[in-house]
Parts: C-alpha cells; structure tokens; sequence
C-alpha cells in the first residue's frame, strides 16, 4: 500500500491556552513497498505524524490517502476495514496489553480480522516464535507480570498477527537487549522483502535506521528537514547535530580516519561496512 | 553483591533477567524472599526503614508514564520534595535547579501527559534529583531518548557522580554508555555472571554474545578487525582509542 501525506498539519489543544503545532505542513509520498525510517529529536512531531497513518488521530488540516484513498474522507466502516491493514506498534507497549494472557492478548488483533479459530492460532503462534519468545512458557503469562522487553516483543506480535500491508512502528527496539534488538529488526526486514510489505520505522537508533531503511525522513519541530536516502541524510552531519540528532558511530570514526586515510569512504553505517573499508584501505 | 558510595555501577542483562527485579530491591519496594539487602547499613526489611531508604536510594525508571503523577510539570518534580516535608521556599529552589540539570525549564507549565516520551522521561529523573537522594538507581532512563537527549542525560549522570559523589547505578541496554563505569555486573537469567571493569568485561566479546548482550560498536569493530589479522588491542572502547589504534 501506498501511503501520500498531503499538507497535514495537526494542533494539540487547539484554542486553548496549551495550543501546541505539533505538524506543520507536512508533504511526503511513501511508495508502496518501501521501507522508510523515520529520525526527529524527541517531541518532533514522530509519533504524531504516524498516529494519522491509522485514523488515530484526526488532521487540524490537509489529508492522508492511503492507496489513493482519502481516509479520514471514508465512512466509519471503511476506516475500520482500513485500520486491519495498517499495524501500528505503539511508542509505549504497555499501552497496547489489556487481555489476561499473552495469548489472547496476541490473538485479539486476528480476531477482530474475523479469522478462523486455528488460522488465529497459527499466526499467534508464529508470531510469538518472531519475536524471539518462547511460545509455551509465555502462553499463559498474564502480560503486566513480564520485563519490560518481553511486553514490547509481545506487543510487536500482536501487530505482527494481523500480517498488515502497512506496519508502522514507533521505537520498536527500545527496552529490547542487544540480541532482541537484532532478531526482531531481522524479521522485520523479511517480512518486508518476502511479504513486500510498506514499513515505516521511527527511531532512535541511528545504527538501527541507517542497517534497515531505503529512505530516512528527518523531523523538526513538526516539519520535514529531509527526505532522502541514508547515503545523502548521514552527510549532513552538521544539520542533524543541530536538530539533536546525530550519525552513526561508525560514520564519525570514518570521519577521523580521513584525516590518515583520505581516500577512505565516509557513507558507511554499519561495522559491517566500516570493516571491510578499512582493512580496504590499509591493506590497499 | 556490594555498591560503594560514589561508585558508578553499570547493569547489564537480557531482557527478563532480573535487573528491575534487582532495583525494585534495592528500593525497598519489593523484599527479598531469600537474604537481605542493606542500603547505607539499614535492612530492607525492616519497616521503619521504608521512607529513609527510598528518599537514600532514588529511582528513575524504564517507563515515565508510572512515575508522573502531577498535572503539570513543575508540580511533578516538586512532589517527591513536599512528600519529604522540605519547606516551600527550598523547594522552589530545587525544582527550578532540577529542571535545569534536564533542560526541561521551558516545559515547567505544561501538562506531564502532554509531553512527548522524551521529555517525560527527563522531567521524570528531574523528580528524582530534587529530593537529593545519596543514590541514583536509573532503569534505562535512555530507552526512549533521541541522540542528544541521551547524551544529555547521561553527562547529567556523570555529573551527578562525579561532582556530587551520588552513587549512581545504571541499568542499560546500551553498551557505549557504561564505558566509563566504575564496574560493570553481568546478570544472566537472575544470577550475576561477570563483574569487573568495563575493559575486562568488554574484552569478552564471544561470552557476552552468548548470553544476548554485545559490547560498545568500537570494541566490536575491533574485535571483527583483529579476526582478520589486523594488529589492534582487544580492549579498543572508544572512538579516540579506535583512532589512535589505527592511525600509530
Ligand atoms: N510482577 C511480576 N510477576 C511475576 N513475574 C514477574 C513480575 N515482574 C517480572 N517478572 C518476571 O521476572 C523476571 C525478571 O524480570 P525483570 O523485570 O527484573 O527483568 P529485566 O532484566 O528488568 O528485563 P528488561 O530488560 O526486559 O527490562 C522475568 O522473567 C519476568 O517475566
Ligand atoms: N495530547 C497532546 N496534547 C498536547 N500536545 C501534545 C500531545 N501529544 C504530543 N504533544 C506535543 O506535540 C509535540 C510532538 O509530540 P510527539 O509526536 O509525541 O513527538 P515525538 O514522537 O517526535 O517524540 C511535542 O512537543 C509534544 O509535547
Ligand atoms: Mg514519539
Ligand atoms: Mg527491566
């Protein structure tokens, strides 16, 4: 699914003396399939800017269309057909849990679908399994008594189950341990080349973003800096320091390797890259 | 396990492997089933001991939403303070002075459930510094800030440690920011597994992958680079040194 945000601008409070402009003319085109990240200091506007992808949250002005569709335009039942195709996994997990168990917590976004008992059961399972949990030591766990990092993976799987076209997620990877973090940014990216499902990810990480992502939309203020492709976003290191961002570790190590090295190249995010450019420089 | 004053002790683990477990304890806000824990010589245990402890050892934890209770800001942070008895006057001061410390002043009016997870989670440790407890313990206070927020908050940490000698320990996901830790404890499925200084702890890159953890992204690097014959110290941390490494 597509998704093409038309001049959206969205105010907290407003006429109230709390009036907040939390987006301001925002214009941006996500292609179907893509895989986009989303970086903002905190209170840029992320979050907000994603709650209207699923209805959550009405436009003060401007419009969203999803497939060409307009979908705060639609009727009630259309937007709630809409919202089973778009998976958004909330900033806060906690918010997300309510059933007594895990399972029927997991399960309660694929009944809504309206799907059959043991389709149900399957993807409860398989996602479960996704998001690296043990499904029968978890099954029957009441949600509020797991670590923080287990809530979140469950409430990854919740989304997960109801296999959207559009899954949006808001930090996914905070609280998750290091190998957490990998396995489920791992399946998030099969999903997205085997089902070529749309992504878009906010976060923190700009390891994470600069691994995953096809295109980066950098946030300030509720306005867009950039919408580009990591490769030409992580140059502008100094744009992005002043908006309380930053690059990736190793993006700045290449950076002071030049100083030895110029012909080292600076467009790399990941260990696995800045090893290979460097034992390519200094092995010549 | 013991914590000196002034020390600065990094927590590490899986997820679920005890480590708010382990602060809950040491906050007296659930008991030991087995043991005892002491804070500043007084037993958990012990009920008279309940609000000495807690306003000694103060607590930021991992999800801000639980720890606002105020309808704005400013209130918020004055509400540990005011439980303490701190006359009016001196809390002011403090809460101003708190609010500084996170950048947060700006915000001071405004709604707690207004702000965006970021800036909860610094008015959130903004309630803790003004009690002024002797003990810090932050469970992943950095898990929902951006670049600078993190940064910001964890100079803050540093600050608080090294200027005011508060002893701080600090459970985290993110391995650059213990580098700089006194001591670090490895907890694995509830029991401790590697304790010492962050360049011992770090070193043993394949250990800590083994149990879900990682090490800072310079040390891997490192690590990746040695593997394939480069001469370079197994205990690389930081960019400088990584720098340095590479450029004799
Ligand atoms: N209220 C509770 N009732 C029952 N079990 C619980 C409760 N809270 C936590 N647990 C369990 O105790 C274990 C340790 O949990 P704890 O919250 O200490 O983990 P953690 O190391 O802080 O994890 P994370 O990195 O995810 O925050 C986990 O297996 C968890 O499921
Ligand atoms: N319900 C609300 N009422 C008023 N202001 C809000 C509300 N939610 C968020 N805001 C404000 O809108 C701005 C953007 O918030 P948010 O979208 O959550 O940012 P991000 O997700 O980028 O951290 C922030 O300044 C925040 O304080
Ligand atoms: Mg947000
Ligand atoms: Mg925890």
């Amino acid at each position: 699914m597509s998704v093409e945000i038309k001049n959206l601008s969205h105010t907290y409070s407003e006429g109230s003396p709390f009036e907040f402009k939390a987006l301001k003319d925002v214009n941006i085109t996500i292609e179907d399939g893509s895989f986009i990240g989303i970086i903002g200091h905190t209170g840029s506007g992320k979050s907000t800017l994603i709650q209207h992808l699923n209805g959550l949250l009405t436009p003060t002005s401007g419009s969203v269309l999803v497939d060409g569709k307009d979908i705060f335009d639609a009727k009630k039942a259309e937007l709630i057909a809409l919202r089973h195709h778009i998976g958004l996994v909330f900033q806060y997990p906690e918010h997300q849990l309510f059933e007594e168990t895990v399972q029927k917590d997991v399960a309660f976004g694929p009944k809504n679908q309206g799907l059959s008992e043991e389709e149900i059961d399957q993807r409860v399972k398989q996602s479960i399994k996704m998001v690296g949990l043990d499904f029968d030591a978890i099954k029957d766990k009441s949600p509020f008594e797991l670590s923080g990092g287990q809530m979140r993976r469950v409430a990854i799987a919740g989304v997960l189950a109801m296999e959207p076209s559009v899954l949006i997620l808001d930090e996914p990877t905070a609280g998750l341990d290091p190998r957490g973090r990998e396995e489920i940014l791992a399946q998030i990216k099969s999903l997205h080349s085997q089902k070529k499902i749309t992504v878009i990810l906010v976060s923190h990480s700009m390891e994470d973003i600069g691994k995953m992502v096809e295109k980066i939309l950098v946030m300030n203020e509720g306005e867009v800096v950039f919408f580009d492709t990591p490769n030409r976003v992580f140059t502008e290191i100094s744009t992005l320091e002043s908006i309380g961002l930053a690059v990736p570790e190793v993006t700045y190590l290449m950076r002071r390797l030049k100083e030895k090295y110029p012909e080292i190249r600076e467009d790399i995010f990941t260990v696995e890259a800045a090893k290979k450019e460097i034992l390519k420089v200094i092995r010549g | 396990m013991h914590i000196e004053k002034g020390e600065f002790v990094g927590i590490i683990g899986h997820n679920g492997s005890g480590k708010s477990t382990l602060s809950k304890l040491l906050n007296a806000i659930i008991f030991p089933t087995q043991g005892d824990v002491m804070v500043s010589g007084l037993n958990t245990k012990d009920h008279e001991n309940l609000w000495t402890i807690r306003q000694t050892a103060g607590m930021v934890f991992q999800n801000p939403d639980n720890q606002l209770v105020a309808t704005i800001v400013e209130e918020d942070v004055a509400f540990g303070p005011e439980n303490l008895g701190v006359p009016p006057q001196e809390i002011r001061e403090r809460v101003d002075r708190a609010l500084a410390v996170v950048e947060m002043q700006a915000y001071a009016h405004q709604k707690p459930h207004q702000l965006s997870g970021g800036q909860k989670q610094r008015i959130a440790i903004a309630g803790i510094l003004a009690m002024e407890p002797e003990c810090i313990i932050f469970d992943e206070p950095t898990a929902m800030l951006d670049p600078s927020g993190r940064r910001e908050v964890m100079e803050t940490i540093r600050r608080l440690n090294r200027d005011k000698d508060m002893t701080v320990i600090h459970i985290t996901h993110f391995m650059e920011e213990i580098v700089a830790a006194d001591r670090i404890i490895v907890l694995d499925k509830g029991k401790v597994v590697m304790e010492g200084e962050p360049r011992m702890i770090f070193r043993q890159v394949k250990r800590l992958k083994e149990i879900g953890l990682d090490v800072p992204q310079m040390t891997e690097l490192a690590y990746e680079l040695r593997s394939e014959g480069l001469k370079i110290d197994d205990d690389v941390l930081s960019i400088e040194e990584m720098v340095n490494a590479l450029c004799q």
